[in-house]
């Protein structure tokens, strides 16, 4: 093999695996804060790179519908919730932000054309579009079913990955598509040339990656989520409530599931059904850190990238087969190595 | 009436309880207990192992469904208490297990004591921190580790503190002594006894009888999910039916 190949299957392999990295970190978070195994993490990556097309094809994407559907959802189900418990002053809070934020996007995308906006403005209306939805996802089905087991959670996670795979199919129709490119650069290193695409896609993920650093070491919130996932019972008694850390892990779970498919949307024609696979990628990274270790899930999840990029080169039939068979050894030395804990309940 | 017996029968009742019970499926771990708090004042509770003390703690924290009636700040609670309510009200619990947060400093527990606080939009944690750190100055030295690798003295300093930078009203002690070197075991109580110059209430669970009443203005006896003797600690550390059972014969301070 030549070196020109090797550096272009590498920088392929890198930008895949940059993306299942933030994927793999999502997962753990997610996991280790709500024992949720979060099967529809893909499906943001599909629905941030969909929505995105959608808005620079001039189109409401129907991803705008979802989010003012299940604002009503979730108002329904809190104000109910405060009307038993006598917390009338929560309404208009509770009103503003699931019912009155969505309206007011979907006037503004009314009013305005979105295919002629500025870019960082396509991507910042697709964030606010998804990223709510992570959290009213785990109001709708996962926070009434809070203390259930793992099993249990699962069992859910597998319907609402179901019902995105349909709404997906729904909004964005069977045709994939790819949204324009951020630049046009493209470096030159010897033979091989660096597209700036891809060097995007891997500044992005890590900036992402210090960023989420730096929020759960730096601040209060990203350390009550942590102590959530280190302690429950210490956590609740500290008045860190299992709600308000299920909702905070999801939201930052649609966020990186919709930041990564607004990075690679422009690389990798998406369609609404894409993401499932993309997510179970990051998912082999987040097994190899054993759901736990943030660190090893994402130096699992490059590895990840990296072997689908080489195996797609020298046996393409078996792409898939290969990174999926990844995750066979590392179960037999995880479960040979690490003591056997029962589920805590 | 239990509040006539109180040290300051003008201070405030901060927590009263009236014939709760808890029940673990049809077993009935406690049944028809009365007791209440007034502000400032120390009340323990001491009873042997597997009466229910732990149990009582649990329930009024809202860990556990209870029956009865629990007014906390003159506030009737409803049957679904909640946590993050009491603990947003000033009530916290430090409990048996500690439930120390492992892998996190010594400072980032303390900080996330003030958690709720924090949330309330309140932004006085480094003073409450600072305060924590003059009572007990070993978690300062001890800043940056992290908590899992404290000792058990340590570790309920740091429970405790975690507990005192949240400002409570009431402050529930779990077994504070639970497994302490005697000398530790007095620095903890000298320093329960202390804390009652700031207001606050506190709660004290303890097979450690001698030091809870020591230590405490008041105390009940619990046994079999029951209370079965409750009085001024100072007349219940002579009652010859405490003496034998708790205090052993021959032991003085």
């Amino acid at each position: 093999m030549d070196l020109q190949i090797v550096l272009l299957l590498g920088q392929d392999g890198i930008t895949s695996g940059a993306i299942y990295a933030l994927l793999a970190l999502a997962l753990v978070l997610v996991f280790a804060v709500t024992r949720v195994i979060f099967i529809p993490q893909g499906e943001f990556v599909a629905f941030g790179a969909l929505t995105l097309s959608s808005l620079q094809a001039g189109k409401l994407p129907g991803t705008l519908w979802l989010l003012i559907g299940l604002g009503a959802a979730v108002a329904f189900a809190d104000i109910s919730w405060a009307l038993r418990h006598h917390k009338m002053r929560r309404v208009p809070l509770i009103l503003f932000y699931n019912c009155g934020v969505p309206i007011l996007l979907a006037g503004y995308l009314l009013a305005v054309s979105p295919a002629t906006l500025p870019q960082p403005v396509q991507v910042a209306l697709t964030l606010a579009m998804v990223v709510p939805i992570g959290a009213m996802i785990y109001r709708l089905a996962y926070q009434p079913i809070a203390e259930a087991s793992v099993l249990m959670l699962l069992i859910v996670s597998v319907a609402v990955h179901v019902a995105l795979i349909g709404l997906g199919l729904l909004f964005f129709g069977a045709e994939g598509s790819r949204t324009t490119p951020f630049t046009d650069m493209s470096f030159q290193i010897g033979d091989a040339v660096l597209q700036g695409q891809t060097v995007l896609v891997v500044v992005a993920s890590l900036v992402l990656i210090v960023a989420l650093y730096f929020y759960f070491e730096r601040t209060i919130y990203g350390k009550a989520l942590r102590a959530t996932a280190m302690n429950r019972t210490g956590a609740r008694l500290m008045g860190i409530s299992a709600n308000l850390a299920g909702r905070l892990s999801f939201m930052l779970a649609a966020l990186i599931g919709a930041f990564s498919g607004v990075l690679i949307a422009p690389i990798t024609t998406i369609y609404y059904d894409s993401g499932f696979l993309i997510g179970l990628k990051g998912f082999v990274g987040a097994i190899i850190g054993g759901l736990a270790s943030y660190p090893i899930a994402a130096a699992g999840a490059i590895l990840v990238g990296l072997l689908e990029s080489f195996s797609s080169f020298y046996a393409s039939a078996f792409k898939e087969v290969i990174v999926f068979t990844l995750i066979i050894p590392v179960l037999l030395w995880r479960s040979l190595t690490s003591r056997h804990v029962e589920e805590e309940e | 009436m239990a509040t006539e017996l109180g040290e300051n029968p003008v201070a405030p009742v901060v927590l009263d309880v009236r014939d709760l019970s808890v029940s673990y499926g049809k077993v009935e771990a406690l049944r028809g207990i009365n007791l209440s708090i007034r502000k400032g004042e120390i009340v323990t509770v001491i009873g042997p192992n597997g009466a229910g003390k732990t149990t009582l703690l649990s329930a009024l924290m809202g860990l556990l469904p209870a029956k009865g009636d629990i007014s906390y700040l003159g506030e009737h609670q409803g049957t679904d208490r909640q946590v993050e309510h009491l603990v947003r009200h000033g009530m916290t619990l430090v409990p048996e297990r500690r439930e120390l947060f492992g892998e996190m400093s010594v400072e980032d527990n303390l900080l996330l004591g003030a958690f709720d606080r924090y949330r309330a939009g309140h932004r006085d944690h480094l003073e409450t921190m600072d305060q924590v750190y003059d009572i007990f100055p070993r978690l300062l030295e001890r800043r940056e580790q992290m908590a899992g690798t404290l000792s058990g003295g340590e570790r309920q300093m740091l429970a405790m503190g975690r507990a005192l930078v949240a400002k409570p009203k009431l402050l529930m002690l779990d077994e504070p002594s639970l497994g302490l070197a005697p000398l530790i075991i007095k620095e903890i109580f000298r320093t329960i006894a202390a804390l009652t110059k700031t207001g606050v209430a506190i709660l004290l669970v303890e097979q450690n009888a001698r030091a809870a009443l020591h230590v405490s203005d008041r105390a009940y006896v619990l046994e079999t999910g029951e209370i079965s003797l409750e009085g001024p600690s100072k007349e219940l550390a002579r009652d010859p039916r405490v003496i034998e059972s708790y205090l052993g014969l021959g032991h003085r301070h």
